[in-house]
């Protein structure tokens, strides 16, 4: 029994030093809001080289512009996101929002937290700062539900493209291919000649994914592909399914240990030269540039993702303004901070993406972002569904888990069964 | 007598009982409240349809329920929570027990010994499986090795089911890939069931093992008819704190494989954390929680129950 109470005596101790610093935390915006500006939180997940630098970078201009208003970075790290998220639910469900907070544009923000009435909507900050014609239609349209503006997109990183390893393909004379008959002949020649053609690393089933909503994007088209995600097109049309069995068919072409790698590990595969080619969101230049110090267009070149060539998978990182923040004034000034041509081009070049204004200076990019900037202007967009803009969260989940078993099973009745059954919560 | 009860009670509740009370009785309130309370929402939230991240707690019956149990992901937790258990268990007690009787013959230098097999206990489960998921990685690792002797296993991404057959919508049977993840927790828990098996040796009366031996019990005998028995209320010890370990288990295979391909290494606690915070299936989510607490009560309340009785 003494034993017992003595647990009991241990739990308490914790539940009440866990409260004393979860109240200790819950005050302090409090105390920062009875300031007369109040600081302003930044809530988001970039802690990673190169996307840290850029959230600091942008900070500092926002210092500069406006030395009265404190800034808090609330960077939570750790799970790509998961974590932040996870903190971010937390928060707002206690009615504890933090000023602002990072969220992929689409329906990871309209599903969740604008059908949650947690969100303020923010035309009035679009037209002070004359930005309806700065971003693409398309773009606003993806943060915007019900003829409200939701939040304001701050880069760009485009979901469909293939990176190469340049001396593979000039060694076993292969071009670049442009659709996916021409992939698989290539695929075939590589594999042939003992080289991984295709790197993989889903050991967490994003990576997977993100090459099904290319093939997708590649069978269906993009206004279809939009079309398939508001439910006006099912999950049994043929074009899908088409596109299950050639995501199978890639899958005879990735490198045996994909389910052991992450994205970074499958990278280096195509560093090193030991698999050809990489479908990858275009971070991975930056991790090919700034941490494996290769050259873009020497080492590695990029392509779009075959057959969807003009085509452009958005990812596009945006910050809102919740509601019941005391400091909204603030807020506000960071947003607009963040949506001007100097908050953009302090962020992204170190980011490694693009503005997601069209009238950023293109000579503060690199030549992949100069190449990527003129595509952004003309190409068709469609949201990703992997990271979270095309479908709401819950559906991406189990989208998720549809795709990890049909990596192993090639089961396409399954998968597409799946897939329909999960599609009641888009 | 019945009258006499209350009078008695009265009389006990001497100044030393009422100072005891009070001082309890905050603790008291804040597990009612936070352990229990929160214990009891979770339940309510089970039921509900709180699927999405706006709340609706509107009572949905067994709904959530039933979709885990058809659930292709569920099932295959279950299975591989199932088999990890036994394997982890089993293989920990054999383990310990084995290396505390090695360790129980007086040999020089014992302390070195305990304290190098005890040293893993102090690693956190994070580092263990970044660790072990080097080690164990089918292109690196303890495969630069072996491939000089032409096996080449595949370790964590290994999708096969040994001795598989079809059960609901699963393969059910032994997932190799499990094996992986039971070495890097054994790796990590022997020490502990050591060090308690060694508290228990230590603590047999050596003139029970001579008086054994004087009736002409072989060695072997002594272990298997007096040592083992007195130190049966260890194993159970061990058991039950395995069993919660295991059956609880996520760091550990968040940071070393992830679900795994197929939902090979997938464990209820990591479904509950993905399903709840990256899909915002909240109800979901509590059902998988009350799933665990029921799995671990199977364990944990026959235990309690006993050692009540143990003490009366």
């Amino acid at each position: 029994m003494k034993k017992i109470l003595g647990f009991l005596v241990l739990a308490l101790v914790l539940v009440i030093s866990a409260c004393s610093s979860d109240s200790d935390s819950g005050k302090k915006p409090e105390k920062g809001g009875e300031n007369a500006d109040g600081a302003v939180e930044i809530f988001s997940w970039w802690t990673g080289a190169g996307e840290e630098d850029g959230l600091l970078a942008l900070i500092d201009l926002f210092n500069e512009l406006h030395p009265d208003i404190e800034v808090k970075n609330a960077a939570v790290a750790g799970g790509a996101g998961t974590n932040a998220k996870a903190v971010l639910a937390t928060r707002m469900q206690g009615n504890d929002p933090p000023s602002t907070f990072q969220v992929h544009g689409g329906e990871e923000l309209n599903k969740s937290w604008v059908a949650a009435d947690k969100m303020a909507p923010l035309n009035d900050l679009y037209k002070e700062n004359d930005w309806m014609d700065k971003f693409p239609e398309a773009l606003i349209d993806l943060v915007s539900n019900e003829g409200n503006i939701y939040s304001v997109p701050v880069n760009i990183h485009r979901g469909n493209v293939m990176f190469y390893n340049m001396e593979v393909f000039e060694k076993h004379g292969i071009e670049v291919p442009t659709t996916l008959d021409e992939f698989f002949t290539v695929a075939e020649k590589l594999k042939d000649a003992g080289v991984t053609p295709l790197a993989l690393g889903d050991k967490e089933t994003w990576e997977a994914t993100q090459i099904f909503e290319n093939l997708l994007a590649a069978e269906l088209g993009t206004a279809d592909y939009i079309k398939l995600f508001s439910g006006e097109i099912e999950f049994t049309d043929s074009r899908v399914v088409s596109a299950a069995e050639k995501f199978g068919k890639i899958l005879d072409y990735v490198n045996d240990d994909h389910a052991s790698r992450n994205w970074q590990d499958s990278a280096q595969l195509v560093a090193e030269g030991e698999a050809a080619m990489l479908n990858m969101g275009d971070w991975a230049k930056g991790y090919f540039v700034n941490d494996l110090k290769l050259v873009t267009n020497e080492d590695f070149g990029y392509f779009a993702f075959p057959g969807t060539d003009g085509d452009f998978a958005v990812i596009t990182d945006t910050f809102g303004l919740p509601k019941g923040v005391e400091n909204v004034e603030a807020t506000k000034q960071f947003l607009t901070v963040l949506g001007s041509v100097e908050g953009q081009d302090a962020f992204n070049p170190l980011k490694g993406s693009i503005p997601a204004r069209i009238d950023a200076d293109p000579s503060k990019y690199d030549d992949y972002g100069k190449d990527t900037i003129e595509d952004f202007k003309t190409a068709n967009l469609f949201p990703s569904l992997a990271h979270g803009s095309a479908a709401s969260e819950g559906f991406v989940t189990k989208a998720n888990q549809a795709v990890n078993i049909f990596v192993t099973q090639r089961d396409v009745d399954n998968f597409i069964d799946a897939l329909q059954n999960a599609a009641p919560d888009m | 007598m019945e009258k006499d009860i209350p009078v008695r009670r009265k009389r006990k509740l001497s100044n030393d009982h009422l100072t005891a009370i009070a001082f309890l009785l905050p603790s008291v309130i804040l597990i009612l409240v936070f352990v229990y309370g929160f214990i009891s929402w979770t339940g309510y939230l089970s039921l509900s349809n709180y699927n999405t991240i706006v709340p609706d707690f509107s009572f949905a019956g067994l709904k959530n329920y039933f979709y885990l149990f058809n659930d292709f992901r569920f099932q295959a937790d279950l299975r591989n929570t199932l088999f990890f258990t036994i394997l982890f268990i089993g293989a920990v007690i054999v383990l310990g027990l084995g290396l505390a009787i090695l360790l129980d013959q007086k040999l020089k230098g014992e302390s070195i010994f305990r304290n190098i097999f005890l040293f893993p206990m102090a690693l956190s489960f994070i580092v263990t499986g970044v660790v072990w998921q080097w080690l164990l990685h089918p292109s690196t690792g303890f495969n630069k090795f072996l491939i000089h002797f032409g096996i080449e296993p595949k370790w964590y991404t290994d999708t096969t089911i040994l001795a598989g057959f079809k059960w609901g919508s699963i393969e059910f049977g032994l997932p190799v890939a499990i094996i992986a993840v039971v070495v890097a927790a054994v790796w990590q828990m022997t020490g502990f069931s050591l060090a308690m098996y060694l508290a228990g040796l230590r603590g047999i009366d050596e003139e029970l093992r001579e008086a054994a031996r004087m009736d002409g019990a072989s060695e072997f005998q002594v272990y298997r008819k007096i040592v083992l028995p007195i130190l049966m209320p260890i194993t159970m010890s061990v058991v039950i704190i395995m069993a919660h370990i295991s059956l609880k288990i996520f760091d550990l295979i968040y940071a070393m494989t992830g679900s795994g391909a197929n939902f090979v290494t997938d464990v209820p606690g990591l479904y509950m954390f993905e399903t709840t915070f990256r899909g915002n299936y909240y109800a979901n989510g509590a059902a998988i929680a009350i799933i665990m607490l029921l799995l671990v009560a199977v364990f944990i309340v026959p235990y309690l129950w006993n050692s009540r009785k143990g003490e009366r």
